[in-house]
């Protein structure tokens, strides 16, 4: 009985997670048709050492963001501000580890700065009622500007082994950005998962009203996700800070918040707020840095950059749309849902065959949400 | 033909939504030069009748006729190249355009394709000159009154179209003088031979500007009748309707109410919120139904909001046990163990994209806090024993709320405040737009929660049923608690009568 | 703050002198901003040249806004300055306001970018030649490969800007006719450290672990930064294993030359106002148009250049 719970909890999951799921295979298998050898992990200098390593890893300040653009877009808000925060963030750590400050003390104060951002946004969005994207976008515009303040409109560097340690350390061979977020995602998720918060941010962002005759303490529940957001926007201007053992005010996070938006969307949490998902966020993530990393070390010319990664997404948003789950509903025999883990390894090559799966993947997405 | 024909005359106009009725054979004539006040409470059908008649909606059933001839509109525009225009309560008018802008919006003068500002501004002065208005025609339309813009939007309706005018809630937002600024243009209209439809709920200005009413109720149409000499009690009778008096209210006659005020457990004392409620007191007990009556707009749903800690209030206080407590927010009500089902179930009440279980566990988890989540498998424990207890169906605790019907919808924004097992539950028109086998179980549990020794708020547009549940009744009129009907004075008679007798001073 | 001071004082001695000698010149300087460290650099370098000819330097910022830029200007104008210096944002729009300084015969000279406006409206342009620098890139490594095979990846520019597309041609002119050099890969690191170590980690990952790549060719010093860093992390020596050229010469690329990591970048230099007050102070003179382009050096520094030295003199400049 207890099992049978269990295994029907995780069939669901894996059939909200299906589209996104088959659309990081599909594009895998694409960028592995045309550089063989993306897929090959190998291990050197005692860490793990690849393309799918680089996606990971490169993805980490996306991903971050994600999980705190996911609970704010649930409770049908935005936060435009977060390339800004990262900008914030990386300034101040790369001053305090410049001044010579213990790594301990620069993560604490770090963390807190991206918190006080958060909380700024909050109180914006929470009390004096400002609508979301016009309150994230004033940090969005002042936050470069007190990142420039804060490094003297210089790329402030430092040398410092421990603190890069984040961004191009590993641990156990695992790189630790790829640590850091899948940490800080878990973390989150149990956060709002094991605890009703998810259920009471998901009610706020359905009918906001609503909620609040209901007892729901709306305002509380904003400053949660937006500190959230701020938070994770702290530890990826850590990540890309450590990385290049600099802080960058003018370009770090730069236009970070719209991927982030992007990848949200992607992994099927509605603009509208309500239901969300941070797995399948974080797999939107990891969709775009595929696309990104799959550019690159495809070799075609930087000009069309930007055409492969829309046409991608507009594929993949499209096979998500609920309009053709309906119309592939005509076409699926009832019933027909089945696991998609096991067929990921089979379409590598063909693109065309990734396609069809995601079809009847979006098919059963909508007959699952209507069933639950 | 045309000149005996009526101006406009509807007949059995029929329209539903999802296989609800909204209007079931109602007519409506309008006469050349006549004022005619379109009456009745919230989801009457008033505004689905004025939809049909301006093209916003298609009727299903019915005819309409525009001096003598067939209608069928299928447009705003169409409707108003019919010469039907109508002017919404929120002024449909761009702010950020001139005066002149807007009366001539979409239909500019040119002058070899050029806009021709001068024309227009010409046009726009002897067109407002007309109802008395000189202003400057070339400032921006924000910088007028609502009153101002007010008559803009008719002026720009009539010149549009010319027979009809509708107006929808004219005088919601307006002062007594520009109320008197409006009806002097209605009155300048009506002589030109317009026929004028006015919807509002403030009876004295019905009979101050209208020279019919037509009364449609639950989307039937109740009656038409001449306002001169018509008694406001026979006006009130139609609008709340008695015909299901027979229904006899029983029990506030069995429960003799045997505690004085003084004891009750929840009591207000001058509570009161300036702009929303005089200050009232309230004083209620366990096993005590009291009801809420009076017209749309007298304070009935505000008294809730006051009693629930939506809106703060200014004066006086609420004592729970004989101990004060601020009811500063739906939580602080809460956690003094009130729960409330709002009028709006849409906007106010159902989470639409969550199950049912979700919206019955709602209140419950937000009461006990983020911290304690109560598990999926305890979320549909108790919803299954609802959807059993109180019928809900489909009983799939699983389906989105929004899927469900009215009636069902409402059962489980109950469900959702009966799990927090409340010793006050407020419950702002019940039954509102729900079928009449839903109906009848709402007033059922009403009841048996009442026996159990809850203490139940209902507030209602229909007399009958507030009869039949209430032990007492408290009247509402002009935003203040005019009377408290007890015992056996809890008649439909006497509470139209209550509701009727202010007016009078509210007219002087 | 300091600077301030010293500011304020040279400016107040320079007011002094104004009266005694009637050689001492005011020249407004419109800058666009300070977007870049390159930019401040070429802020502090313009004060730094006025300032050691007795000039007096009338600076205006003018935030990424053509508007500014034109307001300033006027302002100068009325001002009655006695030349006028513009770091032009973009490259139109400027006729009227060039007119109205001609006709009170004050001369426009444009620092770092040129317009599209009449030459005559303007006395000259001092502007590097981003050609050239790629050339100048390209040359350094056809000389420092000699006959060997090279695989070189590039990191371009911002994909479309005007340096990423002259510096590619530069670069590509070079090598043109030495077959045994060939770009194998080019992907654009958008100016920026992140991106520039992001496409290098790719690159060598494509590129067979980066054992193939003879040379990294970076638009810019800040993407080679990025690159060098990518280049440690896969486990090879960069400078050694890979060799990094790059445009620019921030102070940073000198402290990696001075590590062996680094091995040859072509100075954008900051100075644009010397030559362009030496210009002026002739033109003065002897009344006779110079040139419309006058080209700054572009110098190549490698490590035989004392990095560190060059790196303590750029240090304090704002990059």
């Amino acid at each position: 009985m207890q099992t049978t719970l269990i295994s029907g909890a995780i069939t669901r999951k894996l059939r909200r997670l299906a589209p996104q799921l088959a659309a990081l295979f599909a594009i895998l298998a694409l960028i592995t048709a045309i550089s063989p050898g993306f897929l090959s992990v190998t291990v050197q200098n005692g860490r793990l050492y690849g393309s799918l390593i680089d996606v990971l890893v490169r993805a980490a300040p996306v991903a971050l963001l994600t999980i705190g653009m996911t609970l704010v877009i649930a409770t049908r808000g935005i936060d435009l501000s977060i390339g800004a925060v990262i900008a914030i963030c990386g300034a101040v750590a790369a001053s305090l580890v410049a001044d010579g400050y213990p790594l301990v003390a620069v993560l604490v104060a770090v963390t807190a700065v991206g918190l006080v951002c958060g909380l700024w946004n909050a109180v914006l969005v929470a009390f004096l009622d400002i609508q979301p994207i016009i309150a994230t976008l004033i940090l969005m515009v002042a936050g470069r500007g007190i990142a420039q303040l804060i490094t003297e409109g210089v790329i402030l560097t430092f040398n410092n082994d421990d603190f890069a340690v984040i961004g191009s350390g590993a641990l156990g061979g695992i790189p630790v950005p790829v640590l850091l977020w899948l940490a800080a995602g878990l973390l989150v998720g149990l956060l709002v998962r094991r605890t009703a918060l998810g259920f009471l941010i998901e009610a706020t962002g359905i009918n906001r009203r609503a909620a609040m005759l209901a007892g729901v303490q709306a305002r509380f529940l904003l400053i949660f996700v937006y500190a959230v957001s701020g938070v994770m926007a702290a530890l990826a201007g850590l990540i890309i800070t450590a990385d290049i053992r600099g802080a960058d005010a003018n370009n770090a996070g730069l236009w970070l918040e719209l991927d982030a938006i992007l990848a949200v969307v992607i992994g099927g949490t509605s603009l509208n707020g309500g239901r969300f998902s941070i797995t399948a966020s974080l797999i939107g993530a990891l969709i775009i840095q595929s696309i990104n990393t799959g550019i690159l070390v495809s070799g075609f010319p930087p000009e069309f950059n930007l055409i492969i990664k829309a046409s991608i997404i507009i594929v993949v948003l499209t096979l998500q749309s609920p309009a053709l789950g309906f119309i592939a509903g005509f076409f699926r025999p009832p019933g027909a849902g089945q696991p998609i883990g096991t067929a990921s390894g089979e379409h590598r090559a063909a693109d065309k065959a990734g396609t069809t799966r995601t079809d009847r993947t979006a098919t059963s997405l909508s007959t699952g949400e209507r069933a639950s | 033909m045309s000149s005996q024909s009526p101006l406009l005359e509807a007949r059995n106009i029929g329209k539903s939504f999802l296989g609800i009725a909204a209007l079931d054979g109602v007519d409506f004539t309008l006469q050349r030069g006549e004022i005619h006040a379109l009456l009745g409470e919230n989801g009457a059908g008033k505004s689905t009748l004025i939809k049909i008649l301006t093209g916003v909606y298609r009727r299903d059933r019915g005819s309409i006729q525009l001096e003598g001839s067939e209608i069928l509109p299928e447009t705003v525009a169409d409707a108003q190249a019919l010469g039907i225009g109508t002017v919404y309560q929120e002024v449909n008018l761009l702010e950020n355009l001139t005066v002149a802008e807007n009366l001539y919006l979409g239909r500019q003068p040119r002058r070899f394709g050029l806009l021709d500002r001068k024309a227009m501004t010409a046009g726009a002065k002897t067109l407002l000159s007309r109802y008395g208005l000189d202003i400057d025609v070339n400032a921006l339309l924000s910088s007028y009154s609502v009153a101002v813009r007010q008559i803009v939007a008719i002026a720009r309706a009539v010149d549009l179209s010319g027979k009809v005018l509708i107006l929808d809630e004219p005088t919601a937002s307006l002062d007594g003088h520009e109320v008197e600024m409006l009806f002097t243009v209605l009155r300048q209209l009506k002589a030109e031979g317009l026929g004028i439809v006015i919807i509002t709920h403030f009876l004295a200005q019905v009979y101050a500007v209208a020279d019919r009413a037509t009364v449609l109720r639950n989307g039937r149409l109740v009656g038409s009748r001449v306002l001169e000499g018509l008694p406001r009690m026979d006006l009130i009778s139609m609008m709340l309707g008695r015909e299901l008096l027979e229904i006899e209210n029983d029990h506030a006659a069995d429960h003799a109410v045997t505690t004085p005020a003084g004891d009750a457990p929840i009591r207000f004392e001058q509570y009161g919120r300036r702009g929303s409620v005089a200050p009232f007191d309230l004083s209620i007990r366990p096993g005590e139904v009291v009801g809420i009556a009076g017209l749309l707009g007298s304070g009935r749903s505000e008294t809730a909001f006051l009693m629930f800690g939506i809106d703060r209030a200014d004066s006086g206080q609420a004592l729970i046990d004989g101990k004060p407590v601020q009811l500063s927010s739906p939580q602080a009500a809460i956690a003094n163990g009130f729960g409330f089902c709002p009028e709006e179930r849409k906007t106010d009440g159902i989470i639409g994209e969550f199950s049912v279980a979700e919206n019955i566990a709602l209140a419950l988890q937000a009461r006990d806090g983020w911290a304690r989540p109560m598990s999926a498998k305890k979320q549909r424990a108790l919803a299954q024993e609802f959807i059993r207890s109180l019928d809900i169906r489909p009983p799939d605790p699983d389906r989105p709320i929004k899927f469900l019907s009215g009636g069902n919808q409402q059962k489980a924004i109950l469900a959702r405040w009966l799990v927090t097992e409340p010793r006050l539950l407020i419950l702002d028109e019940p039954t509102r737009g729900i079928d009449i086998g839903a109906h009848a179980e709402i007033l059922k549990m009403i009841e048996k929660l009442c026996r159990e020794g809850m203490a139940l708020v209902v507030i209602s547009s229909e007399l009958e049923e507030l009869t039949a549940v209430a032990h007492r009744v408290i009247v509402l009129s002009d935003r203040a608690h005019v009377a408290e009907l007890k015992g056996a004075d809890v008649t439909a008679d006497n509470i139209m009568r209550a509701i009727a007798t202010p007016a009078t001073t509210e007219a002087a | 703050m300091r600077q301030v001071l010293a500011t304020i004082a040279v400016a107040f001695t320079l007011s002094l002198a104004s009266s005694v000698s009637a050689q001492s010149l005011t020249v407004g300087f419109s800058q666009i901003g300070s977007e870049s460290g390159w930019r401040a650099a070429e802020t502090t370098v313009t004060k730094q040249e006025a300032e050691k000819r007795g000039i007096t330097l009338k600076f205006a910022d003018a935030q990424q806004k053509q508007e500014n830029q034109i307001k300033a200007v006027r302002g100068f104008i009325a001002q009655g300055v006695d030349a006028i210096l513009i770091a032009p944002v973009v490259a139109t729009g400027w006729d009227a306001v060039l007119k109205e300084a001609k006709e009170e015969k004050i001369p426009v000279i444009l620092l770092d970018r040129q317009i599209d406006a009449p030459d005559s409206l303007y006395l000259t342009a001092v502007t590097s030649d981003q050609v050239h620098e790629g050339k100048v890139a390209g040359d350094w490594l056809v000389k420092d490969v000699g006959a060997k095979d090279c695989k070189v990846v590039e990191l371009q520019g911002t994909t479309g800007s005007s340096p990423a597309i002259n510096r590619k041609k530069g670069f590509e002119e070079a090598i043109a006719s030495h077959a045994n050099i060939k770009i194998v890969r080019s992907q654009t690191g958008d100016f920026t450290r992140t991106k520039g170590k992001e496409v290098m980690e790719s690159f060598i990952k494509a590129e067979g672990g980066g054992k193939g790549i003879c040379a990294v060719y970076a638009h810019n010093d800040d993407m080679a930064v990025g690159a060098i860093q990518a280049i440690k992390e896969a486990g090879l020596k960069p400078g050694t294993d890979i060799k990094v050229v790059s445009i620019d010469a921030v102070p940073d690329i000198f402290k990696a030359m001075a590590a062996g990591e680094a091995n040859a970048t072509v100075e954008l230099t900051p100075n644009m106002a010397g030559p362009a007050f030496e210009i002026l102070a002739t033109y003065l003179k002897d009344k006779k148009e110079p040139k419309k382009w006058v080209q700054t050096e572009s110098k190549l520094y490698t490590a035989k250049d004392d990095p560190m030295k060059v790196y303590e003199a750029k240090k304090g400049l704002g990059y």
